[in-house]
């Protein structure tokens, strides 16, 4: 499962809310090749006359699976997320591109060292990929994910990342900026340094770390875990774009 | 034959016609790397042609600057879909470099601090097309954008233009960088979409 150029036709299986921002989208590619979590595709629309608009997406499915799940923030005066969000429907057909990048991807293998995926709002979603290709493979990697988000209304794959949580209390740590929910340990505040080193795994234990988001939050995160005594060499980034 | 997407109307842009198929323009500048950020002063910046044989030609931050620095204005196209429109740069022509600078080969490997590498062929550089650059907009490029000094290659994708460039490694046959080994182009021309290979 390498990066491959191939258009395929996609349909649009289910659009349900995620959160009152974002939509989990699923699609039927039958000519889907398989992927490997933490990759993306390009999302190509056409619109009457010809006028054409692309978007990368990360993928949250992973494996042999023809059906693709997306997570789709709207982002405010966007061009493609608010008709992805608001107006696609079940049926409908997208081009997409894919599967595409071979850098920010974790693969089950026998590496022992461990792996710290650091996520900032929908940067989750190429997390969620990893960590469904970590337990699909029965991998005994340590892999844990701490995920930066404003209020638990904004939390995507909640059930999931519950599932997780219950089956390894370590492995999933939430942080929110805004708002907690009730009864929540910590007040919500914004990341900080200190918050950063008590939630990742050190360095001491070498891991190998994967940070997702937007760009403040990444160059955020990467200078901390820089300071903090991470090796750059162990650092994988993906920033979001400003479109 | 594309396929029409229901009820999608986009945004068509005055731009239309500077924008490569696939591209959105913006207006902020969005920051793209694979990891962390190198930060490097001017004091031990050095930028270094490695020629055949090994020969090096290597250039400090003042002598860089001696060779001659150019202002220009020029599109950005980057791979994840954005262009950005008549952005004011300023830096050292890629032509005044290498007249001094002895070599049969026609490709060269980018080097950055941090470890980045980017093919790029030696016709994609020469007659006015590539530069070391320092400041766009008018202000000193910051780290994030790739600064003290970036390559700037702006008739490719923007993988090409590598951030904190150190240097180039002349070589007889093209061979992939860092992101053209993971899945991109080899050669990365916006206008024809040569994105991923």
């Amino acid at each position: 499962m390498t990066s491959g150029a191939t258009w395929h036709i996609a349909t649009v299986a289910t659009v349900r809310p995620l959160t009152p921002n974002a939509s989990l989208i699923t699609l039927g590619v039958p000519t889907w090749p398989g992927n490997d979590g933490g990759q993306h595709i390009d999302v190509r629309l056409t619109a009457e006359g010809g006028y054409q608009a692309t978007r990368s997406y990360s993928l949250a499915s992973v494996g042999n699976s023809t059906r693709l799940e997306l997570a789709v923030d709207r982002v405010p005066d966007g061009e493609v997320s608010p008709y992805l969000v608001d107006d696609l429907r079940p049926d409908d057909q997208l081009e997409i591109q894919g599967p595409l990048g071979g850098w920010f991807v974790w693969k089950p293998s026998s590496d022992l060292r461990p792996v710290q995926l650091i996520a900032g709002g929908s940067g989750v979603v190429p997390c969620i990929g990893m960590l469904r290709a970590h337990s699909a493979a029965q991998s005994t990697t340590p892999m844990r994910l701490l995920y930066g988000l404003r209020t638990p209304e904004d939390l995507f794959f909640a059930d999931e990342l519950k599932t997780l949580g219950s089956a390894n209390p370590a492995a999933i740590s939430l942080v929110f900026s805004r708002l907690t929910p009730e009864h929540w340990p910590d007040p919500p505040g914004r990341l900080s340094r200190d918050s950063l080193a008590a939630h990742t795994i050190g360095p001491e234990q070498r891991p190998r770390l994967f940070v997702c988001g937007s760009t403040g939050f990444v160059e955020t995160v990467l200078s901390w875990l820089t300071e903090l005594g991470h090796g750059s060499t162990d650092i994988r980034a993906e920033r979001f774009g400003g479109i | 034959m594309a396929l029409i997407t229901r009820g999608f109307r986009g945004r068509s842009s005055p731009a239309d016609g500077r924008i490569p198929p696939g591209q959105t323009q913006v207006h902020d500048w969005p920051v793209l790397s694979a990891g962390a950020t190198p930060r490097i002063s001017t004091d031990e910046f050095r930028f270094t042609v490695r020629s055949d044989d090994d020969t090096e030609y290597s250039w400090d931050w003042d002598e860089l600057h001696a060779l001659g620095v150019e202002e220009f204005t020029i599109d950005i196209h980057c791979v994840t879909h954005w262009s950005k429109l008549g952005m004011r740069w300023s830096g050292v022509p890629l032509d005044a470099i290498f007249a001094s600078v002895d070599t049969r080969q026609n490709f060269t490997m980018a080097q950055s601090y941090g470890g980045y590498t980017t093919n790029v062929a030696l016709s994609d550089l020469l007659d006015g097309k590539g530069w070391i650059a320092f400041e766009a907009d008018g202000i000193p490029l910051s780290p994030e954008h790739g600064g003290p000094a970036r390559l700037l290659i702006p008739h490719l994708y923007f993988w090409k233009s590598a951030k904190w460039i150190r240097g180039l490694t002349m070589m007889p046959t093209d061979r992939p960088g860092f992101w053209e080994e993971r899945g991109y182009h080899l050669h990365g021309d916006p206008w024809s979409e040569e994105r991923y290979s």
